[in-house]
This record gives structure tokens, C-alpha cells and sequence, in this order.
């Protein structure tokens, strides 16, 4: 446990009086990937917001690097090198496709992801990089959106929905590109609706329900009724 | 001659209404606040030049030296220390509190230097003047006023435009949560925005205490002058703010002309009407 990249131990979220976590705990080791599934409203992007910060936690019930990091401003989370692709994309409108990037990379730590390398792994972003960044298609926003991400060179990236809204063919693309977005020992936390994409992609997943951890494990030591009774609670 | 000459002096004059209407815009823009105290801040900032003309002796234009960073350093320490417990989904309680502030501001001036009318004395250059065409005559304050409004709204739209600042002030005007992913402090930056709007203030203010007597209850009406400007140019829009002060010193000068006592019913019949037939302005920039 000690050597986790990422440890998250007992964690409770609210927003108001509403509870929306009750108590999950994982670990993910460098260069780990681990799927996130479960119903809507089942606490999937809250747990993800509370790990970069826009969601307010318990200082040690997340850790980074064994230091806690719960409550810390998300600010000052992404310097550490967690970076969240959120759903939906949310580009910033008044931004055009460069600076939507450029900004990513604010807090710059060392490593491969620069522009350039970003528009090698996209071209088309290269092509319509002063384009604003909301006149794309909804494939090239999500681009733009993990270009975002990995321009500040995370340790840890979370993929809130990277097939939300998406046509099935602009998903495979995505999806085929991941080992190399996620490539050369890079951590991921994978949010997605479509549960047997989520279980081809990780070595680990974790289901969860009504803000509880429902299943936990490798992807193939569950059968299909088994995550099929954690996701729904049949 | 006069109507030529009147619509050249509101065009003039225009600028001091757009450099009112600049900082509005800019933190309208930024956090979605209406700042019902910015009047009363550019008298604030027309009492501090007075303070520094009379401490340092130094001519009202070179005060702007102090007066600039004094008003952004007051902007900024505003923005921490108040407003920015008061932003969120609500715009009634920033709306509340500027409100208050302004009430606090009008209250505190009149304590410190009374009710009494004061102006700053510009020397030769206020009544300097000359001539292009027979019967219009243009002033050197009311050029440099105008010439430093469109040199404050070009300087403002490169900050915006063309800076890390300005990106940073887009990106958190666009989605603040998101914004604070990207390394950016919301507090800080909003921060920065109110300082760069109170310099521009202290700018405004200076120009509002050479060009004519002020006192501590002049701020609502200045900003009214900067609200009307603001709407007429389009929300949101640096460079309408501009047109909209133009068109707001044009129509006042015109009513002027027409009969001395119209000057500011003309002014607002001009923003009724642009209300009326364009509701989001003339430039507008910020829809919803």
C-alpha cells in the first residue's frame, strides 16, 4: 500500500446536505490503469472531482505519494501532477484551440507533452489550432480536451465520459489512441458508461453504487452477472 | 456651425464616459458583477489625486504616477478582502454589498473632506485650445481625454487578447471550476481583474476632478454615465463601451444644443432607445 501512487481511504463527499460518496477507498500504483463504472448518479465523477480538488475532502482521505492531499485548492493539485479531462469537455468557449492548450500547460512539469507532440498525436488540432474551440466537432473538442490535460504532463490522468456524446466511430478512434495517450507510465482513472470498454481498458475495475464501492478487482475475475448485479444492485 | 461643433464635443467628451464604462465592462466581463460602487470609486480616485496634488505638488496629470497603483492596489485588496466572499450562482448579494460600499465610500469622503466642491488645476492646457474648421474649436483636455480613452480600451483589449492575463481572464470567465484546473487561482485572478479596472478608474478620476468640480456625492451619477455606455455598446464589449460613450457625449451635446436643459434627458432618451431597438447593445459580446 505504501508504494500506491494514488490512495484514497474512507471518503465521504457531499454537495449541501446531499451525500454523495459514502466511504470509498482505492489504490493505484504508477503506471496502473483502474475503470470506473456504475449507474448514473452512482458517484463516478464526484470521486474523480474530489481526487483534482473541485470537490472538498477529508485532508487524509486521499493521498498522493503518501503526502495527503484531500481539501487541497485544484489549483495546486494539478502541479502535482493529476489532470482531469471533465465531462462533457467544458473547452473554454471565448478560447481559441491553441490557447485552450497552451493554457493546459500553465503548470508545466517536466515531460514529453508539449504542443507539438500534442498535434502530432492530433493532427486536425494542428490544422485548426486559431479556430474557436467550440466550433469543432464534438470528436476534435475531446481532443482538445485531453490535449489540455496532458499538456501540463500528469502522473495521473482522469477521463471523466471520453465517449459521452461521441459517434461510435469517433470513440473507437479515441479509444485506440488511449495506449498512447496513457502510454510511457502514466496512471488513469477511467469513467465510462460503456462497461465493456471500461473492462477491455484497465487492469482494474471498481464499480460503484449510490456512492458505495460495489465490486472491486481485475476485470476478469468478475462474470458478467456479477458486475451486472454491483452496477444495477439486482 | 454650433450642431458640427456640438457633435464634436460629445464625441470628446464621449471618452471620458467610455473610460467610466471600461472598467465596468472588464469586471462585468470577468465574474459577472455589477459594481454599483464604481461611480463613487472614480470620485474616490479624483479625492486621492487631490490628496497627492496636495501632499507632493506634482501636476494632476503626473499624480496618475501614484494614483494608479494606489487605486489598483485598493482594487485588489477589495476584490480578497470582500467581493470575492460574495460571488457564486447569486448576483444579489455582490449587488448588495457594492451597494453598501457605495454608501460607505460617499459617507467616508464627505467625513474626510466635506461637502465642499474641489477640482484640480491643469493649468494652461485646460483652456487650451484650437481649430481645425471656422467655429468648432477642439480643447487639448478634452482630445487627451478621448485619445487616452481609446489608448486605455486598446491597452485593456491586448491585455485580453494577446496575454496569459487576458487567458487567464477569459478562461475563468468562460468556467471557473474548470479554469482552476488549468493552475489558476480564481481568487487571485479576480483580483487582478479589479486592480486593472480600479487603474483605469484612477485614470477616469483624475480626468472627471481637471475637467470639472466634483464632490462625494457625484459616484451615482458617474455611474449611471458608465451603466448607459456599458449597455449602449454591448455587454461585454471593450470597444463598445467606446461607441457607447460616444453616442451617450453625441446625444447629450445635440439635447445641449437644442436647449441647455435637455443635456441629460437626451443622454438617457439615447439609451432608452438603443434598450428599445437593440437590447444587448450595439457591440455585444456576452450573450445569456
Amino acid at each position: 500500500m505504501s508504494d500506491a501512487l494514488l490512495a484514497v481511504r474512507d471518503l465521504k463527499a457531499f454537495y449541501g446536505d446531499f451525500q454523495a460518496l459514502h466511504g470509498v477507498s482505492l489504490t493505484l500504483g504508477k503506471g496502473e490503469v483502474l475503470s470506473l463504472i456504475g449507474a448514473n448518479g452512482a458517484g463516478k465523477s464526484t470521486l474523480l472531482k474530489a481526487i483534482c480538488g473541485l470537490v472538498v475532502a477529508e485532508p487524509g482521505a486521499i493521498t498522493w505519494r503518501g503526502n495527503p492531499i484531500g481539501g487541497t485548492p485544484a489549483s495546486e493539485i494539478v502541479r502535482r501532477g493529476i489532470a482531469l479531462v471533465p465531462e462533457g469537455r467544458r473547452l473554454f468557449a471565448s478560447l481559441s484551440v491553441e490557447e485552450n492548450l497552451v493554457l493546459g500547460g500553465s503548470m508545466r512539469r517536466p515531460g514529453p507533452w508539449t504542443l507539438l507532440t500534442v498535434y502530432e498525436l492530433f493532427p486536425i488540432l494542428a490544422e485548426k489550432r486559431d479556430v474557436p474551440s467550440t466550433s469543432l466537432s464534438g470528436g476534435q473538442q475531446q481532443m482538445v480536451a485531453i490535449g489540455r490535460a496532458l499538456m501540463s504532463n500528469p502522473e495521473l490522468i482522469l477521463l471523466d465520459e471520453l465517449s459521452l456524446g461521441l459517434a461510435p466511430v469517433v470513440i473507437k478512434d479515441i479509444y485506440q489512441m488511449l495506449p498512447r495517450i496513457i502510454g510511457g507510465g502514466m496512471s488513469a482513472i477511467l469513467v465510462e458508461q460503456d462497461v465493456t470498454r471500461a473492462l477491455a481498458a484497465a487492469g482494474q475495475v471498481i464499480c460503484l453504487q449510490k456512492g458505495r464501492v460495489s465490486l472491486a478487482g481485475p476485470p476478469g475475475a468478475f462474470t458478467r452477472d456479477q458486475i451486472s448485479a454491483a452496477y444495477f444492485g439486482t | 456651425m454650433g450642431w458640427i461643433n456640438a457633435i464634436v464635443q460629445g464625441v470628446l467628451v464621449g471618452g471620458l464616459y467610455a473610460l467610466y464604462a471600461a472598467g465596468l465592462s472588464l469586471i462585468f466581463g470577468v465574474m459577472r458583477l455589477v459594481n454599483i460602487a464604481h461611480g463613487d470609486l472614480i470620485v474616490l480616485a479624483s479625492y486621492v489625486a487631490l490628496a497627492v496634488v496636495w501632499g507632493t505638488g506634482l501636476h494632476p496629470l503626473a499624480a496618475l504616477i501614484l494614483v494608479i497603483p494606489v487605486m489598483a492596489a485598493i482594487g485588489y485588496a477589495l476584490q480578497r478582502g470582500i467581493f470575492n466572499h460574495t460571488l457564486g450562482n447569486d448576483l444579489l448579494p455582490p449587488l448588495l454589498v457594492s451597494f453598501g460600499l457605495s454608501v460607505i465610500l460617499q459617507n467616508g469622503l464627505l467625513g474626510i473632506f466635506t461637502a465642499d466642491s474641489r477640482r484640480l488645476n491643469a493649468g494652461a492646457m485646460e483652456t487650451a485650445t484650437f481649430s481645425t474648421v471656422p467655429g468648432v474649436d477642439i480643447g487639448l483636455m478634452p482630445l487627451l481625454m478621448f485619445l487616452t480613452a481609446i489608448a486605455v480600451i486598446a491597452g485593456l483589449q491586448y491585455i485580453f487578447y494577446r496575454t496569459g492575463l487576458g487567458r487567464a481572464f477569459r478562461a475563468t470567465s468562460d468556467d471557473k471550476e474548470i479554469a482552476q484546473l488549468m493552475g489558476i487561482d480564481n481568487k487571485h485572478v479576480y483580483g487582478l481583474a479589479m486592480a486593472l479596472c480600479l487603474a483605469v478608474v484612477a485614470i477616469a478620476g483624475v480626468f472627471l476632478a481637471i475637467r470639472a468640480n466634483f464632490d462625494p456625492a457625484q459616484g451615482p451619477g458617474r455611474l449611471i454615465f458608465g451603466f448607459e455606455a456599458v449597455i449602449i455598446g454591448g455587454l461585454g464589449s471593450l470597444w463598445g463601451t467606446l461607441a457607447g460613450g460616444v453616442i451617450l457625449g453625441v446625444a447629450q451635446g445635440l439635447g445641449a444644443q437644442i436647449n441647455p436643459g435637455w443635456q441629460l434627458l437626451a443622454g438617457h432618451l439615447a439609451f432608452l432607445i438603443v434598450l428599445a431597438v437593440r437590447p444587448k447593445g450595439l457591440l455585444p459580446r456576452i450573450e445569456g
